[in-house]
Protein backbone atom coordinates (compact mmCIF):
# COMPACT_ATOMS: atom_id res chain seq x y z
CA UNK A 1 0.00 0.00 0.00
CA UNK A 2 0.96 3.11 -0.63
CA UNK A 3 1.99 5.59 2.12
CA UNK A 4 1.63 8.91 0.66
CA UNK A 5 -1.50 9.08 -1.89
CA UNK A 6 -1.78 12.76 -3.93
CA UNK A 7 -5.38 12.32 -5.57
CA UNK A 8 -5.76 15.43 -8.12
CA UNK A 9 -4.55 18.25 -6.56
CA UNK A 10 -4.52 21.67 -7.86
CA UNK A 11 -3.81 24.53 -6.70
CA UNK A 12 -4.82 27.91 -8.20
CA UNK A 13 -4.36 31.19 -6.57
CA UNK A 14 -6.67 33.97 -6.49
CA UNK A 15 -5.63 37.05 -8.60
CA UNK A 16 -3.33 39.16 -7.04
CA UNK A 17 -5.38 42.31 -8.19
CA UNK A 18 -9.02 43.50 -8.98
CA UNK A 19 -9.77 42.19 -12.43
CA UNK A 20 -6.21 40.18 -12.84
CA UNK A 21 -5.77 36.51 -13.61
CA UNK A 22 -5.67 33.95 -11.14
CA UNK A 23 -2.74 31.99 -11.65
CA UNK A 24 -2.79 28.43 -11.83
CA UNK A 25 0.39 26.94 -9.96
CA UNK A 26 -0.66 23.39 -10.07
CA UNK A 27 -2.46 21.50 -12.55
CA UNK A 28 -4.84 18.47 -10.86
CA UNK A 29 -1.80 15.93 -9.73
CA UNK A 30 -1.95 12.69 -8.81
CA UNK A 31 0.81 10.85 -7.37
CA UNK A 32 1.79 7.79 -4.94
CA UNK A 33 4.46 7.57 -2.82
CA UNK A 34 5.73 3.94 -1.11
CA UNK A 35 6.49 3.44 2.19
CA UNK A 36 10.14 3.79 2.73
CA UNK A 37 10.65 5.53 -0.68
CA UNK A 38 13.01 8.40 -1.76
CA UNK A 39 11.38 10.50 -4.60
CA UNK A 40 12.48 13.88 -5.47
CA UNK A 41 10.41 16.33 -7.15
CA UNK A 42 12.75 17.77 -10.32
CA UNK A 43 11.34 21.05 -11.78
CA UNK A 44 12.54 24.92 -13.01
CA UNK A 45 11.87 27.14 -10.52
CA UNK A 46 7.88 28.28 -10.06
CA UNK A 47 6.67 25.49 -11.32
CA UNK A 48 4.59 24.63 -8.02
CA UNK A 49 6.84 22.01 -7.32
CA UNK A 50 6.88 23.87 -3.80
CA UNK A 51 3.06 24.00 -3.76
CA UNK A 52 3.09 20.83 -4.32
CA UNK A 53 5.53 19.98 -1.18
CA UNK A 54 3.38 22.66 0.83
CA UNK A 55 -0.01 21.13 0.68
CA UNK A 56 1.06 17.22 1.63
CA UNK A 57 2.67 19.50 4.80
CA UNK A 58 -0.78 21.57 5.31
CA UNK A 59 1.09 24.56 5.15
CA UNK A 60 -0.93 25.69 2.31
CA UNK A 61 -4.31 23.99 0.90
CA UNK A 62 -5.65 22.33 -2.38
CA UNK A 63 -7.94 24.16 -4.45
CA UNK A 64 -9.40 20.69 -5.63
CA UNK A 65 -8.44 17.17 -4.98
CA UNK A 66 -6.87 15.62 -1.33
CA UNK A 67 -3.83 13.95 0.03
CA UNK A 68 -4.31 11.20 2.08
CA UNK A 69 -1.13 9.84 4.33
CA UNK A 70 -1.69 6.15 5.32
CA UNK A 71 -5.55 7.09 4.31
CA UNK A 72 -6.21 9.42 6.54
CA UNK A 73 -6.86 12.88 4.79
CA UNK A 74 -4.33 15.55 5.44
CA UNK A 75 -6.44 18.91 6.39
CA UNK A 76 -3.17 21.10 8.80
CA UNK A 77 -0.16 20.61 9.57
CA UNK A 78 1.17 18.12 11.74
CA UNK A 79 4.27 16.26 13.43
CA UNK A 80 4.06 13.46 11.22
CA UNK A 81 4.77 15.32 8.15
CA UNK A 82 8.14 16.59 8.71
CA UNK A 83 9.95 19.32 6.71
CA UNK A 84 13.00 21.24 6.49
CA UNK A 85 13.01 24.56 4.83
CA UNK A 86 15.31 25.95 2.33
CA UNK A 87 15.68 28.73 4.43
CA UNK A 88 17.50 28.50 7.86
CA UNK A 89 14.70 28.04 10.36
CA UNK A 90 16.47 26.61 13.19
CA UNK A 91 15.04 28.91 16.11
CA UNK A 92 17.36 31.07 17.01
CA UNK A 93 16.20 31.30 20.99
CA UNK A 94 17.54 27.59 21.41
CA UNK A 95 20.32 25.74 21.40
CA UNK A 96 20.90 22.94 18.98
CA UNK A 97 19.96 20.29 21.35
CA UNK A 98 16.54 22.45 22.53
CA UNK A 99 16.46 22.57 18.58
CA UNK A 100 16.02 18.87 18.07
CA UNK A 101 13.81 18.61 21.23
CA UNK A 102 11.43 21.40 19.69
CA UNK A 103 8.80 18.44 18.67
CA UNK A 104 9.05 16.48 21.61
CA UNK A 105 8.15 18.99 24.03
CA UNK A 106 5.23 19.92 22.10
CA UNK A 107 4.14 16.25 22.56
CA UNK A 108 4.48 16.79 26.34
CA UNK A 109 7.84 14.47 26.57
CA UNK A 110 9.81 14.96 30.13
CA UNK A 111 12.63 16.87 29.81
CA UNK A 112 15.30 14.32 30.71
CA UNK A 113 13.58 12.05 28.03
CA UNK A 114 14.08 14.67 25.15
CA UNK A 115 17.31 15.78 26.34
CA UNK A 116 18.53 11.74 25.48
CA UNK A 117 16.69 11.68 22.40
CA UNK A 118 18.56 15.19 21.01
CA UNK A 119 21.53 13.94 22.15
CA UNK A 120 21.26 11.10 20.48
CA UNK A 121 20.21 12.48 17.40
CA UNK A 122 23.57 15.16 17.55
CA UNK A 123 25.41 12.07 17.33
CA UNK A 124 23.99 10.65 14.55
CA UNK A 125 24.17 13.60 12.32
CA UNK A 126 27.75 14.20 13.46
CA UNK A 127 26.99 17.26 15.39
CA UNK A 128 28.47 15.77 19.03
CA UNK A 129 29.73 18.63 20.59
CA UNK A 130 27.39 21.32 19.54
CA UNK A 131 24.59 20.22 21.46
CA UNK A 132 24.86 23.91 23.32
CA UNK A 133 25.39 26.18 20.54
CA UNK A 134 23.11 28.60 19.48
CA UNK A 135 22.09 28.44 15.23
CA UNK A 136 24.22 31.60 14.49
CA UNK A 137 27.12 29.82 15.99
CA UNK A 138 26.45 27.29 13.11
CA UNK A 139 27.62 27.08 9.45
CA UNK A 140 24.90 26.90 7.03
CA UNK A 141 25.72 22.99 6.06
CA UNK A 142 25.41 22.59 10.17
CA UNK A 143 22.07 24.34 10.43
CA UNK A 144 20.29 22.36 8.01
CA UNK A 145 21.63 18.94 10.11
CA UNK A 146 20.28 20.21 12.87
CA UNK A 147 17.30 20.93 10.90
CA UNK A 148 16.84 17.43 9.80
CA UNK A 149 18.00 16.08 13.06
CA UNK A 150 15.03 18.03 14.25
CA UNK A 151 12.36 16.38 11.86
CA UNK A 152 13.75 13.29 12.45
CA UNK A 153 13.74 13.24 16.15
CA UNK A 154 10.36 13.68 15.66
CA UNK A 155 9.96 10.75 14.03
CA UNK A 156 7.40 11.64 11.35
CA UNK A 157 5.65 9.13 8.79
CA UNK A 158 7.24 11.36 6.07
CA UNK A 159 9.62 13.65 5.50
CA UNK A 160 9.50 16.77 3.26
CA UNK A 161 12.32 18.73 2.36
CA UNK A 162 12.06 21.84 0.19
CA UNK A 163 15.53 22.62 -1.73
CA UNK A 164 17.49 22.09 1.92
CA UNK A 165 21.07 22.50 0.78
CA UNK A 166 19.92 25.26 -2.04
CA UNK A 167 22.27 27.72 0.12
CA UNK A 168 24.61 25.94 0.42
CA UNK A 169 27.79 25.78 -1.95
CA UNK A 170 28.74 23.49 -3.41
CA UNK A 171 31.02 21.69 -1.78
CA UNK A 172 29.16 21.07 1.26
CA UNK A 173 25.56 20.71 -0.77
CA UNK A 174 27.62 17.16 -2.38
CA UNK A 175 28.62 16.48 1.70
CA UNK A 176 24.86 17.25 3.10
CA UNK A 177 23.53 14.52 0.52
CA UNK A 178 26.16 11.60 1.45
CA UNK A 179 25.00 12.58 4.96
CA UNK A 180 21.24 12.28 3.82
CA UNK A 181 21.71 9.37 2.16
CA UNK A 182 23.64 7.79 5.16
CA UNK A 183 20.76 9.02 7.63
CA UNK A 184 18.23 7.49 4.79
CA UNK A 185 19.80 4.14 4.46
CA UNK A 186 19.76 3.66 7.89
CA UNK A 187 16.42 4.81 9.48
CA UNK A 188 14.63 4.50 6.55
CA UNK A 189 11.94 6.64 6.29
CA UNK A 190 9.74 7.74 3.46
CA UNK A 191 11.48 11.13 1.71
CA UNK A 192 9.41 13.90 -0.19
CA UNK A 193 12.75 16.12 -1.69
CA UNK A 194 12.02 18.77 -3.93
CA UNK A 195 14.92 20.25 -6.09
CA UNK A 196 16.14 22.12 -9.02
CA UNK A 197 19.53 20.22 -9.08
CA UNK A 198 19.52 17.45 -11.84
CA UNK A 199 22.49 15.84 -10.18
CA UNK A 200 20.87 15.95 -6.65
CA UNK A 201 17.86 14.50 -7.89
CA UNK A 202 19.37 11.32 -9.15
CA UNK A 203 21.97 10.74 -6.14
CA UNK A 204 19.62 10.88 -3.57
CA UNK A 205 16.39 9.14 -5.12
CA UNK A 206 14.98 5.65 -6.10
CA UNK A 207 12.45 7.60 -7.93
CA UNK A 208 12.58 11.23 -9.88
CA UNK A 209 9.20 13.28 -10.49
CA UNK A 210 9.62 15.56 -13.09
CA UNK A 211 7.22 18.61 -13.37
CA UNK A 212 6.64 21.03 -16.13
CA UNK A 213 6.81 24.57 -15.92
CA UNK A 214 3.58 26.91 -14.41
CA UNK A 215 1.71 25.48 -14.62
CA UNK A 216 2.83 22.57 -12.89
CA UNK A 217 1.99 19.00 -13.56
CA UNK A 218 4.17 16.06 -13.50
CA UNK A 219 5.70 15.41 -17.04
CA UNK A 220 7.73 12.27 -16.28
CA UNK A 221 8.13 9.47 -13.51
CA UNK A 222 11.59 8.29 -13.80
CA UNK A 223 12.96 5.02 -11.63
CA UNK A 224 16.39 5.44 -10.16
CA UNK A 225 18.08 2.05 -10.48
CA UNK A 226 21.35 2.67 -9.05
CA UNK A 227 21.22 0.47 -6.05
CA UNK A 228 21.84 1.62 -2.58
CA UNK A 229 24.04 2.50 -0.56
CA UNK A 230 25.12 4.98 -2.90
CA UNK A 231 28.68 5.90 -2.82
CA UNK A 232 29.32 9.56 -4.43
CA UNK A 233 31.28 7.70 -6.84
CA UNK A 234 28.25 6.37 -8.63
CA UNK A 235 28.06 10.12 -10.03
CA UNK A 236 30.29 9.05 -12.74
CA UNK A 237 28.95 6.08 -13.62
CA UNK A 238 27.60 5.44 -17.25
CA UNK A 239 24.26 4.47 -15.58
CA UNK A 240 23.95 7.92 -13.97
CA UNK A 241 25.25 10.08 -16.95
CA UNK A 242 22.33 8.43 -19.43
CA UNK A 243 19.69 9.15 -16.13
CA UNK A 244 21.24 12.78 -16.31
CA UNK A 245 21.26 13.31 -19.91
CA UNK A 246 17.82 12.05 -19.64
CA UNK A 247 16.58 14.21 -17.05
CA UNK A 248 18.97 17.10 -18.38
CA UNK A 249 16.98 17.17 -21.80
CA UNK A 250 13.49 17.00 -20.44
CA UNK A 251 14.00 19.91 -18.01
CA UNK A 252 15.60 21.90 -20.29
CA UNK A 253 12.37 22.43 -22.03
CA UNK A 254 10.84 23.70 -18.95
CA UNK A 255 13.09 25.82 -18.26
CA UNK A 256 13.22 27.47 -22.02
CA UNK A 257 9.65 27.83 -21.43
CA UNK A 258 9.53 28.90 -17.87
CA UNK A 259 11.81 31.33 -18.90
CA UNK A 260 10.08 32.88 -21.54
CA UNK A 261 7.20 33.90 -19.14
CA UNK B 1 41.13 59.88 8.94
CA UNK B 2 37.59 60.33 8.41
CA UNK B 3 36.50 58.10 6.48
CA UNK B 4 32.85 57.43 5.80
CA UNK B 5 31.51 53.84 7.46
CA UNK B 6 35.30 53.30 9.13
CA UNK B 7 35.40 51.54 12.68
CA UNK B 8 37.01 53.55 15.27
CA UNK B 9 39.15 51.91 18.36
CA UNK B 10 37.40 51.30 21.83
CA UNK B 11 39.53 54.36 23.36
CA UNK B 12 39.06 56.64 20.61
CA UNK B 13 35.18 55.76 20.86
CA UNK B 14 35.31 56.69 25.25
CA UNK B 15 37.69 59.57 24.48
CA UNK B 16 35.54 60.74 21.52
CA UNK B 17 32.27 60.73 23.86
CA UNK B 18 34.21 62.13 26.64
CA UNK B 19 35.67 64.73 24.60
CA UNK B 20 32.05 66.34 23.61
CA UNK B 21 31.25 67.04 27.60
CA UNK B 22 34.21 68.73 27.89
CA UNK B 23 33.53 70.88 25.31
CA UNK B 24 29.73 71.43 26.25
CA UNK B 25 31.14 72.93 29.87
CA UNK B 26 34.28 74.46 28.66
CA UNK B 27 31.71 76.82 26.31
CA UNK B 28 28.92 77.27 28.76
CA UNK B 29 32.06 78.19 31.72
CA UNK B 30 33.09 80.42 28.43
CA UNK B 31 29.61 82.04 28.39
CA UNK B 32 28.56 82.62 31.87
CA UNK B 33 32.11 83.37 33.51
CA UNK B 34 33.02 85.79 30.44
CA UNK B 35 29.76 87.98 31.06
CA UNK B 36 28.29 87.02 27.83
CA UNK B 37 25.44 85.85 29.50
CA UNK B 38 23.59 87.26 32.17
CA UNK B 39 23.41 85.72 35.32
CA UNK B 40 19.87 85.90 35.83
CA UNK B 41 19.47 83.51 33.05
CA UNK B 42 22.39 80.85 33.11
CA UNK B 43 24.08 80.34 36.23
CA UNK B 44 27.55 79.24 35.60
CA UNK B 45 28.75 75.90 36.14
CA UNK B 46 30.10 76.45 39.28
CA UNK B 47 27.54 77.82 40.79
CA UNK B 48 24.92 74.89 39.60
CA UNK B 49 27.41 72.59 41.75
CA UNK B 50 26.92 74.23 44.48
CA UNK B 51 23.55 75.10 44.49
CA UNK B 52 23.14 71.27 43.61
CA UNK B 53 25.18 70.40 46.59
CA UNK B 54 23.04 72.40 48.51
CA UNK B 55 19.65 70.95 47.12
CA UNK B 56 21.12 67.37 47.84
CA UNK B 57 21.96 68.52 51.43
CA UNK B 58 19.76 71.00 52.89
CA UNK B 59 16.98 70.85 50.47
CA UNK B 60 15.97 66.34 50.46
CA UNK B 61 16.46 66.80 47.06
CA UNK B 62 17.03 62.81 47.31
CA UNK B 63 13.42 62.88 48.34
CA UNK B 64 12.22 64.59 45.01
CA UNK B 65 14.39 62.11 42.79
CA UNK B 66 13.07 58.79 44.36
CA UNK B 67 9.26 60.54 43.90
CA UNK B 68 10.30 60.66 40.55
CA UNK B 69 11.92 57.72 40.01
CA UNK B 70 9.25 55.77 41.59
CA UNK B 71 6.36 57.56 39.87
CA UNK B 72 8.20 56.89 36.30
CA UNK B 73 8.70 53.21 36.91
CA UNK B 74 5.50 52.91 38.30
CA UNK B 75 3.21 54.29 35.72
CA UNK B 76 5.81 52.44 33.60
CA UNK B 77 5.35 49.54 34.87
CA UNK B 78 1.10 49.44 35.26
CA UNK B 79 0.77 50.59 31.17
CA UNK B 80 3.91 47.41 30.18
CA UNK B 81 1.66 45.29 32.62
CA UNK B 82 -1.74 45.95 30.07
CA UNK B 83 0.25 46.80 26.45
CA UNK B 84 2.44 43.79 26.55
CA UNK B 85 0.04 40.91 26.76
CA UNK B 86 -2.53 43.19 24.20
CA UNK B 87 0.37 43.99 21.77
CA UNK B 88 1.34 40.01 21.34
CA UNK B 89 -2.70 39.29 21.32
CA UNK B 90 -2.99 41.87 18.18
CA UNK B 91 0.26 40.76 16.72
CA UNK B 92 -1.27 37.05 16.85
CA UNK B 93 -4.67 37.48 16.16
CA UNK B 94 -5.60 39.43 13.36
CA UNK B 95 -9.70 39.89 14.54
CA UNK B 96 -8.61 41.72 17.68
CA UNK B 97 -5.60 43.65 15.59
CA UNK B 98 -8.52 44.62 13.42
CA UNK B 99 -10.78 45.73 17.20
CA UNK B 100 -8.18 47.76 18.47
CA UNK B 101 -5.62 49.19 16.23
CA UNK B 102 -8.07 52.27 14.87
CA UNK B 103 -8.71 53.00 18.12
CA UNK B 104 -4.88 52.61 19.65
CA UNK B 105 -3.81 54.77 16.35
CA UNK B 106 -5.84 57.53 17.36
CA UNK B 107 -4.98 57.65 21.17
CA UNK B 108 -1.61 57.64 20.42
CA UNK B 109 -1.33 61.23 18.74
CA UNK B 110 -3.34 62.63 21.77
CA UNK B 111 -0.61 64.23 23.68
CA UNK B 112 -0.33 63.14 27.36
CA UNK B 113 0.42 66.32 28.41
CA UNK B 114 -3.20 67.74 27.21
CA UNK B 115 -4.56 65.00 29.79
CA UNK B 116 -3.36 66.40 32.73
CA UNK B 117 -5.66 69.20 33.57
CA UNK B 118 -8.72 66.09 33.25
CA UNK B 119 -6.86 64.18 35.36
CA UNK B 120 -6.33 66.52 37.73
CA UNK B 121 -10.11 66.83 38.08
CA UNK B 122 -10.57 63.06 37.63
CA UNK B 123 -7.84 62.23 40.14
CA UNK B 124 -6.57 64.65 42.20
CA UNK B 125 -3.11 66.41 42.19
CA UNK B 126 -2.17 63.00 44.03
CA UNK B 127 0.37 60.26 43.03
CA UNK B 128 -2.90 58.78 40.62
CA UNK B 129 -2.69 61.59 38.49
CA UNK B 130 0.99 61.31 38.29
CA UNK B 131 0.72 57.88 37.49
CA UNK B 132 -2.00 58.43 34.91
CA UNK B 133 0.13 60.75 32.89
CA UNK B 134 2.72 58.40 32.30
CA UNK B 135 0.60 55.32 31.54
CA UNK B 136 -1.59 57.79 28.95
CA UNK B 137 1.10 58.97 27.14
CA UNK B 138 3.12 55.22 27.04
CA UNK B 139 0.54 52.83 27.30
CA UNK B 140 -0.54 53.39 23.21
CA UNK B 141 2.96 53.94 22.42
CA UNK B 142 4.03 49.96 23.63
CA UNK B 143 0.54 48.54 22.73
CA UNK B 144 1.73 49.72 18.83
CA UNK B 145 4.96 48.86 18.49
CA UNK B 146 4.56 45.29 20.48
CA UNK B 147 2.01 44.50 17.85
CA UNK B 148 4.00 45.02 14.87
CA UNK B 149 6.80 43.28 16.25
CA UNK B 150 4.57 40.16 17.01
CA UNK B 151 3.33 40.14 13.88
CA UNK B 152 6.45 40.72 11.93
CA UNK B 153 7.72 37.34 13.40
CA UNK B 154 9.24 35.33 10.22
CA UNK B 155 6.90 33.48 8.86
CA UNK B 156 9.01 30.49 8.05
CA UNK B 157 9.24 29.80 11.60
CA UNK B 158 6.11 29.79 12.73
CA UNK B 159 5.39 27.48 9.97
CA UNK B 160 8.47 25.03 10.83
CA UNK B 161 6.49 24.89 14.84
CA UNK B 162 3.39 24.35 12.81
CA UNK B 163 5.16 21.14 11.23
CA UNK B 164 6.19 20.20 14.16
CA UNK B 165 3.52 19.62 15.86
CA UNK B 166 2.89 22.85 17.50
CA UNK B 167 -0.53 23.97 18.09
CA UNK B 168 -2.24 27.60 18.54
CA UNK B 169 -0.81 28.10 22.17
CA UNK B 170 2.14 26.46 21.39
CA UNK B 171 3.11 28.80 18.48
CA UNK B 172 2.25 31.96 20.44
CA UNK B 173 4.57 30.83 23.73
CA UNK B 174 7.46 29.09 22.25
CA UNK B 175 7.72 30.61 18.74
CA UNK B 176 5.64 34.73 18.71
CA UNK B 177 6.36 35.39 22.41
CA UNK B 178 10.41 34.32 22.25
CA UNK B 179 10.91 35.54 19.29
CA UNK B 180 9.97 39.04 19.41
CA UNK B 181 11.44 39.44 22.95
CA UNK B 182 14.41 41.15 22.73
CA UNK B 183 12.75 43.23 20.34
CA UNK B 184 9.95 43.97 22.73
CA UNK B 185 12.69 44.74 25.52
CA UNK B 186 14.12 47.21 23.09
CA UNK B 187 10.51 48.72 22.96
CA UNK B 188 10.37 49.07 26.30
CA UNK B 189 13.54 50.42 26.97
CA UNK B 190 13.04 53.33 24.40
CA UNK B 191 9.57 53.92 25.53
CA UNK B 192 11.07 54.47 29.26
CA UNK B 193 12.84 57.37 28.07
CA UNK B 194 9.54 58.91 26.68
CA UNK B 195 7.98 58.43 30.24
CA UNK B 196 10.68 60.59 31.50
CA UNK B 197 9.41 63.45 30.04
CA UNK B 198 5.80 63.08 30.85
CA UNK B 199 6.77 62.85 34.44
CA UNK B 200 8.28 65.87 34.54
CA UNK B 201 5.80 67.64 32.96
CA UNK B 202 2.97 66.00 35.25
CA UNK B 203 5.50 67.76 38.10
CA UNK B 204 5.34 70.78 36.57
CA UNK B 205 1.66 71.10 37.39
CA UNK B 206 0.07 70.72 40.45
CA UNK B 207 2.69 68.65 42.28
CA UNK B 208 4.78 69.43 45.99
CA UNK B 209 7.18 66.73 45.06
CA UNK B 210 9.70 65.32 41.91
CA UNK B 211 12.12 66.89 40.24
CA UNK B 212 9.64 68.68 38.27
CA UNK B 213 8.33 70.32 41.01
CA UNK B 214 11.96 71.25 42.17
CA UNK B 215 12.53 73.11 39.19
CA UNK B 216 8.74 75.43 39.29
CA UNK B 217 9.71 76.09 42.40
CA UNK B 218 13.52 77.06 41.48
CA UNK B 219 12.28 79.08 38.18
CA UNK B 220 9.88 80.80 40.96
CA UNK B 221 13.51 81.59 42.49
CA UNK B 222 15.18 82.58 39.48
CA UNK B 223 17.78 80.00 40.28
CA UNK B 224 18.70 78.84 37.45
CA UNK B 225 21.89 76.98 38.73
CA UNK B 226 18.79 74.36 40.55
CA UNK B 227 17.10 74.12 37.44
CA UNK B 228 20.14 72.88 35.34
CA UNK B 229 21.29 70.63 37.73
CA UNK B 230 17.49 69.17 38.05
CA UNK B 231 17.88 68.76 34.34
CA UNK B 232 21.02 66.91 34.18
CA UNK B 233 20.19 65.07 37.09
CA UNK B 234 17.25 63.72 34.91
CA UNK B 235 19.67 63.30 31.86
CA UNK B 236 22.03 60.94 34.36
CA UNK B 237 19.46 58.85 35.47
CA UNK B 238 18.29 58.06 31.63
CA UNK B 239 21.81 57.23 31.01
CA UNK B 240 21.63 54.50 34.05
CA UNK B 241 18.77 52.73 33.23
CA UNK B 242 19.29 52.88 29.50
CA UNK B 243 22.94 51.38 30.68
CA UNK B 244 20.97 48.89 33.09
CA UNK B 245 18.15 47.65 30.28
CA UNK B 246 20.89 46.72 27.86
CA UNK B 247 22.81 45.01 30.22
CA UNK B 248 19.55 43.16 31.02
CA UNK B 249 19.41 42.40 27.77
CA UNK B 250 22.55 41.08 26.39
CA UNK B 251 22.13 38.78 29.90
CA UNK B 252 18.72 37.53 29.10
CA UNK B 253 18.96 37.35 25.16
CA UNK B 254 22.63 36.13 24.14
CA UNK B 255 21.64 34.45 21.02
CA UNK B 256 19.78 37.73 19.62
CA UNK B 257 23.51 39.45 19.78
CA UNK B 258 25.51 39.75 16.10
Amino acid sequence: MSKLVIENVSRVFPPSHKGGQPTRALEPTSLAIADNDFITILGPSGCGKSTLLRIVAGLDHATAGQVLLDGAEVKAPGPDRGMVFQSYTLFPWLTVAQNIAFGLRERGLPEAERLKIAQDWCQRVGLKGFEKHFPKQLSGGMQQRTAIARVLANNPKIMLLDEPFGALDNQTRALMQETLLEIWERERKTVMFVTHDIEESIFLASRVVVMSARPGRIKADIRVDLPYPRHYTVKTSPAFSDLKAQLTELIRVEAQTAAAH
Amino acid sequence: MLRPLQPVSSAARVGLGILFFVVFVAVWAWATFGGYVTRTFLADPLTMVREGYELLVKHGFLYDIGMTIWRVVGGFVLAALVAVPLGILMGTYRAVEAFFEPFVSFARYLPASAFIPLLILWAGIGETQKLLVIFIGSVFQLILMVAVTVAGTRRDLVEAAYTLGAKDWGIIARVLIPSSAPAIAEILRLVLGWAWTYVIVAELIGSSSGIGHMIVDSQALLNTGQIIFGIIIIGLIGLVSDFLFKLANRWLFPWSLV
